[in-house]
């Protein structure tokens, strides 16, 4: 048991130290452009970031990146620079304008078409309901009779 | 009571139209937002003279192909025979950009299999190929008497892309 405990303690003290060395270590350069390429997009594998690929273009486009940011140029200074380039398909998040409107829109036209349509069907569920006859008197008179037995 | 199985029916071929579509298409090629731009400019150092210079400003007022190609490239290889041929033909210069590569390498592999470049140029780091949205070779542009870029083929020249769109592409520009 004092084995386990002290072998709990070691790795929990690793955990931690890895973490300070982290935090002291992360420049804010660095933790700018990270953030920058995990929002673009590889064209060589692509499903994977900028940051993640191991493609030799995204290797060169980092550089491309880092030195344009070293240079004082803005994150949207950056994007502009590849969108001439590539296209808006290095954007993960591709902008709203007249071309991706049934892209950004159509969910939401979706999701009312649906709220639309659960509603006129509630509503003819409803007027069916209230359309129900009530029993006549001589079928409750026989119900309560025979409930009485 | 028909129209509630319409309906659902009507948007199951719709969706089916749509994704059918989506199946003709190659996700690689994604369209170059350059097209109809101006060629991004470059001077780069020739492959076979590396002291002397070559650029898109030595291209002005012809109608020319700017082929990106290197000798480690293997789909390179396929349409290399193309390339040949067109350049016998005599049709439209053809400029190599040998992309990322060895110039020794690049070298070797012209001498082996054929030259069919009027000028190779070496872009050593891929900083012109990024310029032009390169993102695999091979590519082939087509840029027109005034320096617009007027056509990009991703991948290897076909026969079919050379005889349907490139070649009618490249007489249509000169007449003008």
């Amino acid at each position: 048991m004092t084995a386990l405990a002290r072998a709990l303690a070691v790795i929990a003290f690793a955990l931690a130290g890895c973490a300070l060395a982290q935090v002291v270590t992360e420049d804010p350069l660095d933790a700018r452009l990270k953030r920058l390429e995990t929002d673009l997009r590889c064209l060589v594998c692509q499903n994977q970031t900028l940051a993640d690929s191991d493609a030799p273009l995204a290797a060169d486009l980092r550089r491309e990146i880092r030195e344009l940011a070293v240079a004082g140029r803005t994150d949207d200074d950056i994007r502009a620079f590849l969108v001439d380039r590539y296209g808006d398909f290095v954007l993960y998040r591709p902008p709203l304008k007249p071309k991706t409107w049934l892209l950004w829109l159509g969910p939401f036209a979706l999701l009312l078409l649906g709220a639309i349509v659960w509603w006129s069907v509630l509503r003819r569920r409803r007027a069916q309901s209230t359309d129900a006859v009530a029993p006549s008197a001589e079928a409750e008179a026989r119900a309560r009779a025979l409930l009485e037995e | 009571m028909k129209m509630r199985w319409l309906l659902p029916l009507g948007i199951f071929v719709v969706l089916l139209v749509f994704l059918a579509m989506g199946l003709t298409r190659d996700p690689r090629e994604v369209p170059s937002p350059l097209i109809g731009k101006a060629a991004p400019a470059f001077e780069l150092a020739q492959l076979h003279a590396p002291d002397k210079k070559l650029g898109t400003a030595d291209m002005r007022g012809k109608v020319w192909l700017l082929n990106v190609w290197a000798s480690w490239c293997e789909s390179c290889r396929t349409e290399h025979p193309l390339l040949l041929q067109l350049a016998k033909a005599n049709i439209v210069p053809i400029v190599g950009l040998d992309y990322k590569d060895k110039p020794e390498e690049g070298k070797a592999w012209l001498a082996q299999r054929g030259d069919p470049y009027r000028m190779s140029v070496v872009d050593l780091d891929g900083r012109v190929g990024i310029d032009w949205g390169v993102y695999g070779v091979p590519e082939t542009f087509v840029i027109d008497k005034n320096g617009v870029i007027r056509y990009k083929q991703i991948g290897p020249v076909t026969v079919d892309a050379l005889q349907q769109t490139i070649l009618p592409l490249v007489r249509e520009l000169q007449r003008s």
